[in-house]
């Protein structure tokens, strides 16, 4: 089923990390397996931020099994150095290093190159995957309910200027990280997708992309779309064009959002047949699956509506 | 089940065969009176008011406080902050006066037969599904398959609502005050959908039966759904019917049109599958 939610303050930053976490709790029961975050901070044009994990929750969590082998704790500090050491090998310049969670990091460094290029040499490392690189961007998602997520990783405190979430109930791919959402659309900064429903064209579009030379790091046909999102903008697109394109292009039914560094938007299938209330006022915005999800950061009533069949819209923070 | 006399639907004017859609609404007949409660239900006094806050409370705790009040003789019910929790005020199988002062979220009053609720907020995904008698207002929006599975009673959002409203309608009334999203009416079996504003595409879409009355524009007609000629028992019907929720049509009802079932869709033939297609 799934839950996705999403706001944005217009021109100021605000409580982003508790606002989204009050939303993705009241939206739990549409996906307990995971859940995740795409947060928009404020954006340093000189330096990027990157969250990275080098290893799936459960290789740690059950340090046994085949997956992680009895030395993944070894591994782990051994593919931390690793990662470290291919930034500064592509000229980047770290300027700080968080470990929320044994297996995720959070850097922050310059880096003045082609960005696929850095990002292709760390996810060369096996067991390595970037969630999310961007000058703003912060993608954070883990196995548990949102509460369970943001105090792993201190999100409480979060200010930003939009942000999006996901909480997932699996159901076409495996209970782990890398199927969880958030995808960030590799390797373009700051873009990234939450969505909610199936693609029937998945493996049409898939292999058309990757001939193109685009990178799957899961089997979650969700990633096709931040994929696509990112071939889309290749080709020169605007973020609403592309939308519009993915209306038609794309089959099944579905609701996405899609967020850049200084926007936020979402677009619906032809079908309708997936959920999103939209509440829109003159400085803020927020949509979710239910609308028990907006209620839970709004005391008071308010006007809200279903957006109908094939619509895209976008605003700006 | 008493007999449904035409003179009493006559003398109500709200009824009338000549009219394509048909319902299973039956109306109310002091002498079978026995035939329109069910066992076991709440003698209530709509004159006994009280109300109570949702904002802590489970949706299942909420209804189970519906039927505890009921019990108690309670007919007038106000909740407050029902904060758009799924699946409030379902299942109400008696007379009741319900008032939500504020949202429900998906599955609201789903499965009543007889309660009048009022809601002043706004409905998700599927409210009153399989709603059999008494009457739902929505005061603002509402979401998608609004009014599914209906079969009696009166469905009124002032609002928009979303796509697939009134879908494998059975009977009663649906009346939605502002636009409605695609594939309204999509098999549509009995009953009236009022549309007061625009609607999406595929209107009617596979109706077999039952009558939609359009003020606005339609997006395209769906499968074998077809424009016919108001008949002045349509105006009167649309008239009072609207005037009992303080609706108007924007260019008056007299320019409202009516889509009905072309009924070429349905195996009333001997036609192959295939002729079936050429004549579509």
């Amino acid at each position: 089923m799934c839950g996705i939610a999403g706001l944005i303050h217009k021109g100021k930053n605000a409580d982003i990390g508790k606002e989204m976490t009050a939303m993705l709790q009241a939206l739990k029961h549409r996906g307990p397996d995971s859940t995740g975050y795409a947060l928009y901070g404020k954006a340093n044009a000189k330096q990027y931020v990157m969250r990275i994990k080098v290893a799936e929750a459960d290789d740690v969590q059950v340090s046994h099994s085949k997956k992680g082998g009895w030395g993944i704790h070894e591994l782990i500090k051994e593919r931390k150095e690793e990662v470290e050491r291919r930034i500064k090998e592509m000229g980047g310049k770290i300027l700080s290093t968080e470990q929320p969670k044994e297996y995720a990091f959070r850097y922050t460094f310059e880096y003045d190159k082609n960005l696929g290029d850095l990002a292709d040499f760390l996810e060369d490392l096996e067991g390595v995957e970037i969630l999310s690189v961007g000058h703003g961007l912060e993608l954070i998602k883990d196995l548990g309910d949102a509460t369970t997520v943001s105090e792993g990783y201190g999100l409480g405190s979060f200010k930003g200027t939009h942000a999006m979430g996901h909480t997932r109930m699996a159901t076409e791919s495996d209970v782990d990280i890398r199927s969880a959402h958030p995808y960030w659309a590799y390797p373009y900064s700051d873009i990234s997708v939450v969505h909610n429903g199936q693609l029937t064209n998945y493996w049409t579009k898939r292999r058309a992309l990757e001939r193109k030379g685009h990178r799957f790091a899961s089997s979650c046909d969700s990633e096709l779309i931040a994929v696509y999102i990112a071939d889309k903008l290749d080709e020169g697109k605007t973020l609403e064009e592309a939308m519009h394109d993915s209306v038609t292009e794309l089959d099944g039914v579905f609701t996405y959002l899609v967020a850049t560094e200084n926007s936020l938007g979402m677009a619906k299938d032809t079908m309708a047949a997936k959920p999103m209330v939209l509440y829109e006022s003159d400085d803020f915005i927020a949509m979710a699956s239910e609308e028990v999800a907006i209620r839970s950061i709004f005391p008071h009533e308010i006007d809200t509506y279903d957006p109908y069949d094939g619509v895209v819209k976008v605003w700006q923070s | 089940m008493a007999e449904l006399e035409s003179r009493d639907s006559h003398d109500m004017g709200m009824h009338d065969e000549q009219l394509a859609g048909r319902t299973q609404q039956i109306f109310f007949k002091p002498s079978a009176e026995e035939n329109f409660t069910y066992p076991g239900a709440y003698e209530v006094d709509f004159d006994k008011e009280t109300e109570f806050d949702a904002a802590d409370m489970s949706n299942k705790d909420v209804n189970l406080k519906i039927r505890d009040l009921m019990s108690q003789g309670y007919g007038s019910i106000t909740i407050r902050n029902p904060g758009a929790k799924h699946s409030l005020g379902v299942c109400i199988l008696n007379r009741l006066q319900l008032t939500f002062d504020g949202s429900l979220g998906y599955f609201g009053c789903g499965l009543i037969d007889g309660p009048n609720v009022h809601i002043k907020g706004r409905v998700g995904w599927s409210c009153a599904e399989n709603m059999m008698a008494g009457t739902v207002v929505i005061e603002k929006n509402a979401g998608s398959t609004f009014g599914a599975a209906l079969r009696g009673g009166d469905l009124v959002c002032k609002g928009d609502v979303g796509s697939r409203s009134g879908i494998d309608m059975k009977g009663g009334t649906i009346i939605v005050g502002g636009k409605t999203g695609m594939n309204s009416g999509f098999m549509m079996q009995r009953g009236r959908m009022v549309i007061l504003g625009d609607a999406g595409q595929n209107l009617g879409d596979s109706m077999y039966d039952g009558t939609i009355y359009i003020a606005g524009k339609y997006e395209s007609l769906g499968v074998d759904a077809v424009e016919s000629e108001m008949t002045q028992t349509d105006i009167d019907w649309l008239e009072k019917k609207l005037s009992i929720y303080g609706l108007k049509a924007p260019n008056g009802v007299e320019n409202v049109r009516k889509i009905v079932s072309g009924k070429k869709l349905w195996n009333y033939d001997n036609l192959e599958p295939s002729e079936k297609k050429l004549i579509l």
